[in-house]
């Protein structure tokens, strides 16, 4: 355990010495919570205005129903089908910031040749892995509470309806933040670690390892086109197969990184 | 300390390290000398369990390597071939991390220690990334002490220095040598290998030969007898070439070279036979060959 800490320790030491990194971490949660409250903000009160004449029945009826309680107006209903958009790029936090960190994890040391005297110490495979994966997840998972905490305080600020409020912090979301958004970081980063481990350049294992923000753009782009609403349900099955997935990844990770391999064939 | 039977490795098909027997006893310091691409560093990373062999076993500190690699690491030290600091972090907080993975009890006063010993305690909140090749060399060197192992891999550990930084870290091997730790040195410095070495073991791809400095010479070389005389002549050699021992007689300018086989014996014989031949004799000395000629001599053709 006390390995694991100081893998933690020595990565964060390291990898918050780049500004790139910090403005990484920063800006996206700062983005994926200003444009949310930005549009909840600039539509509240546009009541007769053109943008307040859109009806939920401009919605999928399931969408519309799914979303919005029947005592929201068709304005408030509107909201809530924006933000919730908007909360599936937001979780792409929790999958961006830890693999910018991860990818860069084992490719890194590498390159600086850090990793042979790294290896030749007493510290295990798996502890030295635990210990780079909870580096780049901590950090992701604490930028997306956070991220969510201002978002939830803004609009309770911003919106005066109880009603509407209680949809837009809907228990689909909760579990998406609290349960998907961790999920999504140890995939994200097993994935990068794998991608990390057999590559030989830093830009080479980032690029690749962006790969793993397509589910979450996929789910984006099929609740706009009306392919399928979130809902409760289906987002407690993604919880579900996200937790098989992660295992699995952790797995073959650990499967993936032969210290010989790393040493000898991808220096 | 360490013993390998056969150890082997191949990477595909190209044989890295053939069947290498070897013991190394403990408090004794081994020079392993090869040319580039000989296979010392696959060597030491088999000997640290940084890798595992193809054939063939060895042990280290009485620890198995492939069965008891996490003993392995926790016993022995090791300088890789570059020091791979974290350039970002101080130089302490580099130790900081392989202390508390070394599982060093006194964490403070062991990173201390080693610093003050290498000359780096002022500059230790710098990040490493500041310092020059010879002060990360003996920052590595630092790092590999920390958890003060019986047994020290050093690769390559002047590579690169300027003489006074090679001189520096040599010096410090010296002293790591009288607290009677087992070194095993990789090295292309045959003059460090020779003023360290209890014993050298030339390499490539095979052991070629294993012994102390000395018997290398005098194996490849034979032990050579130079005497200086005020005027040496043909006359003067035929003389010499009339004992039975006296074999290898050479005329270079006013010296006369010969080889013998036990010169402390031989020696006395030889100078009678020079006298009466009417030599003035000005020194008498034992011809040294350096360690390159013998490594030269022996890498030749192999």
């Amino acid at each position: 355990m006390n390995k694991i800490k100081t893998i933690v320790r020595k990565e964060w030491a390291e990898v918050f010495k780049n500004r790139m990194v910090i403005f990484t971490v920063a800006f996206l949660p700062i983005l994926m919570t200003v444009i949310p409250l930005g549009i909840i903000y600039g539509t509240h009160g546009t009541a007769g205005t053109k943008a307040g004449n859109l009806t939920s029945n401009e919605l999928p009826p399931e969408m519309a129903q799914s979303m919005c309680p029947g005592e929201l107006s068709s304005l408030d209903c509107l909201q809530v089908f924006m933000v919730s958009e908007f909360m599936m790029l937001f979780m792409l936090v929790p999958v961006a910031i830890p693999v910018t960190i991860a990818a860069y994890s084992i490719v890194g040391e590498k390159t600086t040749r850090s990793l042979e005297p790294l290896l030749a110490t007493p510290v295990t495979t798996t502890e030295l892995l635990i210990g780079k994966c909870l580096a780049a997840v901590i950090p992701a998972v604490l930028a997306t509470y956070t991220a969510f905490g201002v978002f939830a305080l803004g609009s309770w600020i911003i919106v005066a309806n109880k009603i509407l409020l209680t949809a837009l912090l809907a228990p689909r979301w909760l579990i998406a933040i609290f349960l998907v958004g961790p999920l999504l970081a140890v995939m994200a980063v097993t994935f990068a670690l794998m991608i990390s481990s057999r590559v030989n350049d830093p830009r080479v294992a980032e690029q690749v390892s962006m790969v793993v923000i397509l589910p979450v753009l996929v789910g984006f782009f099929g609740q706009v086109a009306g392919l399928f609403v979130l809902n409760t349900q289906i987002i407690t099955i993604v919880a579900l197969v996200m937790l098989v997935l992660d295992v699995l990844l952790l797995y073959l990770t650990t499967r993936v990184f032969q210290r010989e391999q790393i040493l000898t064939r991808w220096k | 300390m360490i013993h390998t039977e056969n150890l082997t490795k191949k990477f595909g098909e190209l044989m890295a390290v053939e069947s290498l027997s070897l013991d190394v006893a403990e408090g004794e310091v081994f020079g392993f000398l090869g040319p580039n691409g000989a296979g010392k560093t696959t060597t030491v990373r088999m000997l640290t369990s940084l890798i595992g062999p193809t054939a063939g076993m060895a042990t280290v500190a009485g620890f198995t390597i492939g069965q008891q690699d996490t003993e392995i690491r926790r016993t022995v030290g090791v300088l890789t071939e570059s020091p791979g600091m974290y350039d970002n972090l101080s130089a302490e907080y580099n130790l900081r991390i392989f202390a508390e993975l070394y599982e060093v009890k006194d964490v403070k006063g062991q990173i201390e220690k080693y610093l003050k010993m290498l000359g780096l305690y002022e500059r230790r909140l710098d990040a490493a990334g500041t310092f020059s090749k010879g002060m990360k060399q003996k920052l590595a060197i630092a790092r590999a002490l920390l958890h003060e192992p019986r047994v020290l891999f050093l690769d390559e550990p002047t590579a690169g220095l300027d003489p006074e930084a090679a001189h520096l870290v040599r010096e410090f091997i010296a002293e790591l040598k009288k607290e009677g730790r087992t070194i095993f040195l990789c090295t292309h410095n045959l003059d460090e290998a020779d003023h360290l070495c209890d014993r050298i073991g030339v390499f490539k791809s095979h052991l070629l030969v294993v012994d102390t400095p000395a018997n290398l010479r005098a194996s490849v070389f034979g032990r050579k007898v130079v005497f200086h005389l005020r005027l040496a002549d043909e006359k003067i050699a035929s003389a010499i070439r009339s004992l039975e021992f006296a074999r290898d007689v050479r005329i270079m300018e006013n010296r006369v070279v010969v080889s013998l086989d036990n010169p402390e014996i031989q020696n006395p014989e030889v100078v009678r036979v020079l006298v009466n031949a009417g030599a003035d004799i000005q020194f008498v000395g034992e011809l040294r060959h350096s360690l390159e000629d013998v490594y030269l001599q022996l890498v030749k053709g192999v």
